[in-house]
């Protein structure tokens, strides 16, 4: 499947009202969302939580920054997906202004990137909007 | 007199909370243990009838705060059986308590010197021996497993020899359960004359410790994983071990005489105890543990021996659940990991049905990879989980298992 748009994750997520739908659709985003080859899953590209490990691979396209990301466990690849739907082929600017955190509340899946949960997103996403700072945005 | 644990249930409020409208199945008691409702009322009325500093006694609240203060100290010395109260060193938890032990041997190791620990430490009872040798250019052996997670007890044997100073191991695996045979562990250390440190975390929770009958010179455990709060923690260690083991904080409390230039210790136990203590944790922990004693302790073994027996056999029928930790003497956590299902995914799906339990590395990375994996989920009971709460955690595992696959 085509990966959405961070909007219209936000649309699709509002229209399960129990929490396995929800859980399976981003089961099913993490399974769309491609996986990096074992060749690039480098130690210094490792963000290790002490839960789940995640890969950041980063790229500058143009003005915009690419991301390939990666991790061990499905739901949290899942959750990569909506991060990336919010940062993927964005320029830093986009990437600074946007609102992660009211994002996920959103979502209601806000417990799933606070710093305790040690599944890495937390860490990826303050990877992102150092690198975002790092050009300007 | 016997064990209804339906009516201990009733004395943890937070047990009858309901997560996402579920009603909370709570599995992560080796992380840590929930409160009965008579060790919040302790920690609410220190501070609403007594708060104040202790051993300063110039006012009536204080006496009266350091009177409870102390009291505590003689409920821990009696729920361990200490052989005196001033083997009682009040610390913050477990971790402290084998860092003011190794932080003083590391002053006294030298090169030839060895530490023998196990393969199954917390790093709380690996990284510690580990810095100490690191220092002091000592040698830091690993007694090994078996792949069930029991200690080899050969090699064990094998590890110690004249230049072990000290010998560390776990009273209980917090990533595997394993129940470590301590005092035959602390008397073939004996034989050679090293110190032996059991850490206590996970073995203070289950009864029957008897610090004398051990044998060890040092037992650390925490209070947050006996029901007491967080924050507080104990190291017993024997009067004469104790008596001029190096002081590793300075300050307040723990001096006799104080010029500028120089300053001399004071009497135990407060010459390991600088600066103002957890008041209120210590009361709070003294309470837990008079509560905890007022229980049949071999009707609360023999309850948790039957929620673990029942995890066993329902685990069994659990198709690819492969079980990290199967040694016959085992006791309150079951570690497992699962074909095609990573820890944490389990951890996310059984959270949202109320489930709580805990999904990593167990602080044990070394032993993690020892035995070839990541890390484990890990379920792990205390004397109010119920027989009903093992099977609901089955069926969580398996609706993980069917969205998950």
């Amino acid at each position: 499947m085509q990966l959405p748009s961070s909007q219209e994750i936000v649309e699709d997520l509002e229209f399960f009202d129990d929490w396995e739908q929800k859980y399976q659709y981003i089961i099913d985003l993490g399974k769309a969302l491609p996986r990096l080859d074992d060749a690039q899953k480098t130690p210094e590209r490792l963000v290790k939580g002490c839960q789940s490990s995640v890969w950041l691979v980063t790229s500058m396209m143009d003005d915009k920054i690419h991301f390939e990301v990666d991790s061990d466990a499905v739901i949290v690849h899942g959750l990569l997906a909506l991060v990336m739907a919010a940062y993927n082929d964005k320029t830093p600017a986009e990437i600074t202004a946007f609102d992660i955190d009211g994002y996920f509340e959103a979502l209601d899946l806000e417990r799933h990137i606070t710093p305790t949960r040690g599944n890495g997103l937390r860490a990826i996403v303050g990877k992102i909007q150092h690198l975002a700072a790092q050009h300007g945005g | 007199m016997s064990f209804d644990v339906a009516a201990i249930r009733k004395e943890f409020p937070i047990l009858s909370q309901t997560v996402d409208g579920k009603p909370l199945v709570y599995l992560d008691n080796g992380a840590t243990t929930q409160k009965p409702q008579v060790v919040i009322d302790s920690l609410v009325n220190f501070y609403t009838q007594c708060n104040a500093n202790v051993h300063r006694g110039a006012h009536q609240l204080s006496d009266e705060a350091t009177r409870r203060y102390e009291k505590a100290r003689d409920q821990v010395a009696t729920f361990i059986n200490a052989a005196h109260r001033n083997e009682v060193i009040w610390t913050s938890g477990t971790t402290e308590g084998i860092n003011l032990v190794a932080k003083g041997l590391a002053q006294q190791l030298e090169a030839g010197d060895e530490v023998v620990v196990t393969e199954m430490e917390h790093h709380a009872n690996l990284v510690t021996w580990q810095q100490a040798c690191l220092q002091s250019g000592a040698t830091l052996r690993v007694a090994p497993i078996f792949d069930n997670g029991e200690l080899d007890l050969d090699t064990f044997k094998a590890s110690l020899g004249p230049n072990t100073r000290m010998v560390a191991f776990p009273h209980v695996s917090n990533a595997l359960g394993t129940v470590n045979p301590v005092k035959e562990l602390t008397a073939m250390a004996k034989a050679y004359g090293a110190l032996v440190l059991v850490d206590g975390a996970q073995g203070i929770a289950h009864g029957d410790v008897d610090v004398q009958a051990l044998g060890c010179d040092f037992y650390a455990f925490s209070g947050h994983k006996v029901f007491g709060p967080t924050g507080i923690g104990v190291l017993w260690g024997k009067q004469s071990v104790l008596e001029d083991w190096p002081v590793w904080l300075t300050g307040g409390e723990m001096i006799a005489d104080v010029t500028y230039q120089s300053a001399t210790w004071g009497a135990l136990p407060n010459r390991l105890e600088a600066g103002t203590p957890n008041i209120a944790g210590a009361i709070g922990l003294g309470t837990a543990l008079d509560w905890f004693s007022n229980l049949d302790i071999a009707a609360v073994q023999a309850h948790e021996k039957a929620l673990i027996d029942a995890a066993m056999t329902q685990a069994a029928d659990i198709q690819g659940m492969r079980l990290i930790g199967t040694a016959p003497n085992k006791i309150g956590i079951l570690s497992f990991v699962m074909d095609n299902a990573h820890p944490a995914d389990i951890g996310f799906i059984l959270d949202r049905q109320g489930i709580a339990i805990r999904t990593g590395d167990n602080c044990a990375q070394p032993l993690m990879h020892r035995l070839g994996i990541n890390g484990t989920a890990r379920a792990s009971f205390s004397l109010y989980n119920t027989l009903e709460e093992v099977s609901a955690f089955f069926a969580g595992l398996r609706k993980a298992q069917t969205m998950l696959g």
